[in-house]
């Protein structure tokens, strides 16, 4: 059994990727992710955990590093935010197709311009398909969690892919929560040495990353998505052992107060916390409204989704990212791609909030299921709806 | 001296590797300089090495899926990068070896990439990985424009030279820029071993690799590597215009090893920068000021390059 402690999240995911014993980590200062890399930086300087900290000039060295680094057999971790996961971007779609399995922490924050160190989902958001496994964290105990089950799923030889576990910037990263810490024995049970089906040995020398002609390339990319989308037995297998070991459980999506319910929020990450808040005070008030988390984004577990909307009539879909002249949020565009056509299809509406740290309250919520069950009587000209905007 | 060099022989015309660690049937254009000159790299390095190539035309003809030149390990991830991931190759191996995960056992680290992705687009990358010192050796191939896009100018190219995106026109004479020093700026990394190298001078090139990887720590090989293609030059002269280049003086053979500088091949009785201009379709529409000026440029050069060698 681990140990509760009273423990900033940054530091606890930084002593989970020590649990996992990691090999390789190279990264590059940026906030709100700094406190990860920072800690881990001590704890390999201390001799805590043997591995190579590689101190890049860059984060597109930083995952450039860590392309190398997998493909020659270690563990390899590395964490970032924003400008400096826009700044990998090129990068970031390389491991998905080369089967390298790497874990990287996305510390959630808003993009530039203007710049702005808090947080929304804008970063992760444009790097939506680079074809990695992807979950979010609603606390540090998930945090850590999925860190750990990230080693598990990424190196497992059915998947060999990479993975990002996102977690919000400051609302998550640096605040202080009890978080069960696991005993090394356990780790150590649930998470095997990585042993690699390829990796750049000079015994048995392999090609990585040639040429895709118009032959093979669309071939390649099939068989990425392929890949991402088996993975799924294997994150599911992952957190079933999980459970078994740690006694906590994970789920594709989580429910609260779902049940009947004929409006439900739709959330991802930490603001789900105050959205269960909003659920409870107008579940006293007599409205029927429940909420769905999405945990696992990529692959997107659309048969679990539509199993945990039930029978409600309206989503009302959070989205913490506002893409410009599109047709509405990223979360609620899948969402409503998932459903279309469907017989006895909610109605849905996304609502951006929370960008650049703006606050979400609970008052905001009622807000946003007010709106949305207007809207599912008269139709909106928009699909979606920016809250909290301030009359200037 | 640095100790790993002292106990080196070096190659000769008898001792040299009979194995093709490129294999042959790759696309380069026919007497293209890049793959001959990166033949003759793999030859001096042998098997035990990981190769990290840049985008750029030697990754692009070695390695059309299914098929591949590579009797070694060898990874492609972008145009810029390749030093990065070296870097992380070589941590890699450091820490699973120290662990027991992989046999104890050194295997060389190369990084390989064109003047473009060396001295422009990856300059950041390299620097790093220099700067953080790992025990790697990176090979710049030098044609002196982005071949593989199709001869667009870059840092490297020649004064005056024409390439697509440095055309002469009435109000342009072609490149206008001199060409960047990036032996110069590796140097000033205070990295073990640095050199330039050509493939006019086999023994000089293998010599010169072998030293790089030999030496603990970074090190840098500049190669000179002529491009019928893009030079406008005929294929069966390529090695003939690699010797002009060293003969004018335009491009200077030397090492700095440990901050010294050390010419390799004292040129006392230049030819003129002409004779090597000649054939080259790429300098064409130079004019005789052209010539003088670079004439000029290049002596100058050449006179700094001995004072740094009495110098250190
Ligand atoms: C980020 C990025 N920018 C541009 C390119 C396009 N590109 C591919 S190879 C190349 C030029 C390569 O030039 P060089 O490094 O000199 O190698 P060469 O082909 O001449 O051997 C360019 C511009 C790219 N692949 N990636
Ligand atoms: S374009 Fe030049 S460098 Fe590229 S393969 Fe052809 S000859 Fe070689
Ligand atoms: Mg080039």
């Amino acid at each position: 059994m681990g140990k509760r402690v009273g423990i900033e999240v940054s530091i606890a995911i930084a002593d989970a990727v020590k649990l996992a014993r990691a090999d390789v980590i190279a990264a590059y200062p940026i906030t709100p992710q700094t406190h990860i890399v920072e800690h881990l930086s001590e704890i390999v300087a201390n001799g805590e955990l043997d591995a190579e900290f590689i101190t890049v000039e860059s984060e597109h060295a930083a995952m450039s590093c860590c392309c190398g680094s997998s493909a020659a057999g270690a563990r390899t971790y590395t964490a970032t935010s924003s400008q400096g996961l826009a700044l990998m971007s090129e990068i970031l779609y390389h491991p998905g197709p080369m089967r390298l399995p790497i874990v990287m922490t996305v510390a959630n924050r808003a993009l530039a311009a203007p710049i702005s160190i808090w947080n929304d989902h804008q970063d992760i958001m444009a790097q939506r398909d680079i074809g990695w496994i992807q979950t979010f964290a609603e606390n540090g105990q998930e945090a850590v969690d999925l860190t750990l089950h990230a080693f598990r799923v990424a190196e497992d030889r059915k998947v060999s892919l990479p993975m990002i576990v996102n977690i919000d910037g400051f609302t998550l990263s640096h605040v202080i929560e009890p978080i069960v810490i696991p005993d090394q024995e356990e780790v150590d049970a649930y998470l095997p040495a990585f042993k690699p089906r390829v990796r750049l040995d000079v015994k048995k020398p392999v090609t990585m990353g040639p040429v895709g002609i118009p032959e093979v390339y669309t071939e390649a990319k099939m068989a990425h998505n392929e890949a991402i989308k088996a993975s799924k037995r294997v994150i599911l297998q992952g957190w079933k052992e999980f459970a078994e070991i740690f006694g906590r459980e994970y789920n594709p999506v989580e429910t609260y107060r779902s049940e009947d319910a004929e409006v439900l929020l739709v959330t991802m990450g930490s603001i789900s916390e105050t959205a269960m808040s909003a659920v409870d005070a107008m579940r006293d008030k007599g409205a029927s409204v429940g909420l769905v988390r999405i945990r696992l984004w990529r692959p997107f577990p659309g048969p679990e989704f539509r199993k945990a909307a039930g029978k409600a009539s309206v989503l009302a879909v959070i989205d913490r990212c506002l893409p410009p002249g599109a047709v509405c949020g990223p979360v609620g565009a899948e969402l409503r791609s998932l459903f279309y056509k469907m017989p006895g299809a909610p109605k849905i509406f996304s609502f951006v909030a929370g960008l650049g740290g703006r606050d979400v309250t609970v008052e905001r919520f009622e807000e946003i299921v007010d709106k949305a069950r207007a809207y599912a009587k008269k139709r909106p000209t928009e699909l979606y709806e920016v809250i909290g905007v301030r009359e200037i | 001296m640095i100790t790993e060099l002292e106990k080196f022989k070096g190659f000769s015309a008898k001792n040299l590797p009979k194995e093709e660690v490129l294999a042959p049937g790759h696309r380069a254009c026919q007497g293209c300089g890049e793959v001959l000159a990166l033949r003759m790299v793999m030859k001096a390095l042998g098997k035990d090495v990981i190769v990290c190539n840049a985008t750029g035309c030697m990754e692009i003809i070695t390695s059309p899926f299914p098929q591949t030149s590579w009797q070694v390990p060898w990874i492609h991830i972008a145009f810029e990068n390749a030093a990065s991931v070296a870097s992380g190759i070589e941590s890699a191996r450091k820490v699973l070896m120290r662990k027991g995960r992989i046999p104890k056992r050194h295997v060389d680290i190369l990084a390989v990439g064109g003047d473009g992705a060396t001295g422009d687009i990856g300059l950041n990358w390299i620097s790093g990985a220099m700067e953080r010192g790992h025990d790697f050796l990176y090979v710049c191939l030098d044609n002196e424009a982005y071949m593989n896009t199709g001869v667009q100018r870059s840092g490297c190219t020649p004064y005056g030279a024409m390439t697509t995106t440095s055309p002469p026109g009435k109000k342009s004479f072609g490149q206008v820029t001199w060409k960047k020093n990036i032996p110069a700026i590796m140097a000033a990394h205070e990295i073990p071993y640095v050199a330039t190298a050509s493939p006019a001078y086999f023994l000089d090139l293998m010599n010169k690799v072998k030293k790089a990887a030999l030496v603990e720590g970074p090190a840098y090989v500049h190669i000179y590597s002529p491009c019928p293609t893009g030079w406008g030059s005929a294929g069966e002269r390529s090695v003939e215009f690699a010797k002009l280049a060293v003969e004018t003086r335009i491009f200077p053979l030397y090492e700095v090893i440990e901050g010294r500088y050390v010419i390799s091949r004292k040129i006392t009785k230049p030819k003129p920068v002409a004779d090597y201009f000649k054939g080259q379709r790429r300098f064409r529409h130079l004019s005789e000021e052209h010539l003088s000026f670079i004439q000029a440029k290049v002596d100058e050069e050449y006179a700094r390059l001995v004072k740094l060698a009495e110098a250190t």
